[in-house]
């Protein structure tokens, strides 16, 4: 039986319906050193940054008496209130840093090293990919959020959400022609 | 070769054709049969004489992607690319969940349906986050997944995401009876929804409901489709076939995370390489308390529950 011409047939047929594009396997198997920590902006609330805008030494002078605030009156310390305020994290000074406990000041933009002066645990989980959320590739570079991200500094607790819809119940499942039976 | 009937041997010349016009009738032949047989009108005779994906060819598997695109793109109105990545050496996929962090606000649970193109109506999602009480504790008996509350977490609740486990064991895999649904070298349980026969075994066997069967056809708008598929996961499926979740095989192997980790407003969602020693799942398995669902069955999960408090 001469088959010859099938096979050659087929074949053709084959590298016909072959896409023009072969595919190439994704090469990112090896693991790909992190480099830093790359995190995005803080969030601050419009028009507050840079603070030094308002609290330039001229216009308003340094007060590190405690006291109820003109401005900011949107803040509600929820963060060890009785034993915390406003001086304690930002830098009286330099207004545009935090500082911390030590008094080395501290970029608004590496605000996890203040947080991790008591939250050392969830600092020590962060830093290893533990605590929080990671986004971008699990072989390569990622996204992490600063603890202000989700958290408030001021008030720290995370906020309760609106759910996303239930599933629908199977008793209410609709009958539908050509759909479902 | 002496008990040949004779007219086997000029049985060519029956047809007087040649053989291709006689494959060419058997083939289609077949297909009125099985078309016949199963009331599957639609199915063309390649798609009912393909084989399964694990025994098919690069050069098979290349015009199948082909033949798939181009139904796609008549179904859905636009480019639907269907990949077929393999799993990279040196990996086996690991997740873990912080059962102290999910707030149960079920942004995963459409993440996921969005990105893996399930069916919008009827309603298929692959995960379900479980409402629990806190005295309690892992409970199953006492877990709700209809609640719907204005805010989440309640008072008194914690919430339990479930999803396929990728058992190392896998129960859906050896009941299988026609082999469609396999694990691969990276862990992930996967189903060829062109072999599998619908017998939803699978879905019987599973300790975790974790797979789903299409009951009617499947329906997405043309706008919500994913194009961007895998073969052996989120590409629209037929009806009568039954899915799960491939921890969007589609986005892992190419060094993404899947959609519901990438979506978790909580970061309770840990994903990575369990050969890695640096990743993230194994700092979860050997800094935190940690457990597999229902491990009394021996299914061997790779996907952990843990407390990160």
């Amino acid at each position: 039986m001469n088959t010859a011409p099938i096979r050659f047939a087929g074949l053709t047929l084959l590298l016909l319906a072959m896409p023009s594009f072969a595919h190439e396997p994704s090469k990112k198997g090896e693991p790909v050193a992190q480099e830093g920590i790359q995190v995005p902006k803080p969030p601050f609330s419009e028009g507050v940054f840079p603070c030094t805008a308002c609290h330039d030494g001229k216009q308003l002078k340094v007060n590190t008496q405690r006291r109820e605030l003109a401005m900011h009156s949107e803040i509600e310390l929820k963060h060890g209130p009785d034993s915390r305020w406003c001086l304690d994290c930002h830098d009286a000074n330099s207004r545009d840093n935090l500082h911390l406990a030590s008094g080395e000041k501290v970029e608004f933009t590496a605000s996890f090293k203040l947080c991790g002066q008591c939250h050392g645990d969830k600092f020590r989980d962060w830093r290893v990919g533990v605590h929080g959320k990671r986004t971008g590739s699990w072989n390569g570079p990622k996204q992490y959020l600063l603890c202000v991200h989700c958290h408030d500094p001021h008030s720290p607790h995370f906020k309760p959400l609106k759910p996303m819809p239930p599933p629908t119940r199977p008793e209410d499942i609709k009958l539908r022609k050509g759909g479902a039976r | 070769m002496t008990d040949l009937k004779p007219m086997h041997s000029h049985e060519g010349s029956v047809d007087s054709g040649s053989c291709d016009s006689r494959r060419e009738f058997l083939g289609t032949a077949v297909a009125a049969v099985a078309v016949a047989l199963t009331g599957c009108g639609k199915l063309s005779k390649e798609e009912f004489l393909q084989h399964n994906f694990r025994e098919l060819s690069k050069d098979e598997i290349q015009t199948i992607i082909a033949r798939l695109e181009a139904e796609y793109k008549e179904k859905f109105h636009k480019t639907v690319k269907v990949g077929n990545e393999a799993a990279m050496p040196g990996v086996i996929f690991g997740y873990a969940l912080d059962l102290s962090r999910c707030i149960g606000c079920r942004r995963c649970v459409h993440a996921c349906v969005k990105e893996n193109n399930q069916s919008r109506d009827p309603e298929i999602q692959w995960i379900r986050v479980l409402e629990m009480e806190k005295e309690e504790g892992v409970n199953i008996q006492h877990a709700e997944q209809y609640y719907n509350p204005d805010e989440v977490p309640r008072e008194g609740h914690f919430y339990m995401p479930v999803q396929c486990q990728q058992c190392k064991k896998p129960p859906c895999v050896k009941v299988c009876p026609v082999g469609a649904t396999w694990r691969e070298k990276d862990g992930i349980v996967v189903v060829d929804y062109n072999w599998c026969i619908g017998c939803r075994y699978c879905m019987a066997a599973c300790p975790y409901g974790a797979r789903h069967f299409n009951w009617g056809e499947p329906h997405i708008k043309d706008a919500d489709v994913n194009p961007d598929t895998h073969y052996l996961g989120n590409r629209p499926r037929p009806k009568g076939v039954v899915e799960k979740c491939t921890f969007c095989i589609q986005r892992t192997r190419k060094g993404l995370y899947p959609a519901c980790v990438e979506i978790c407003p909580t970061g309770s969602r840990k994903f990575g390489n369990l050969l890695d020693a640096k990743s993230e799942i194994r700092q979860v398995l050997e800094s935190k308390r940690v457990f597999k669902l229902k491990e009394d069955l021996n299914t061997q999960p790779n996907f952990f529950y843990f407390y990160g408090v």
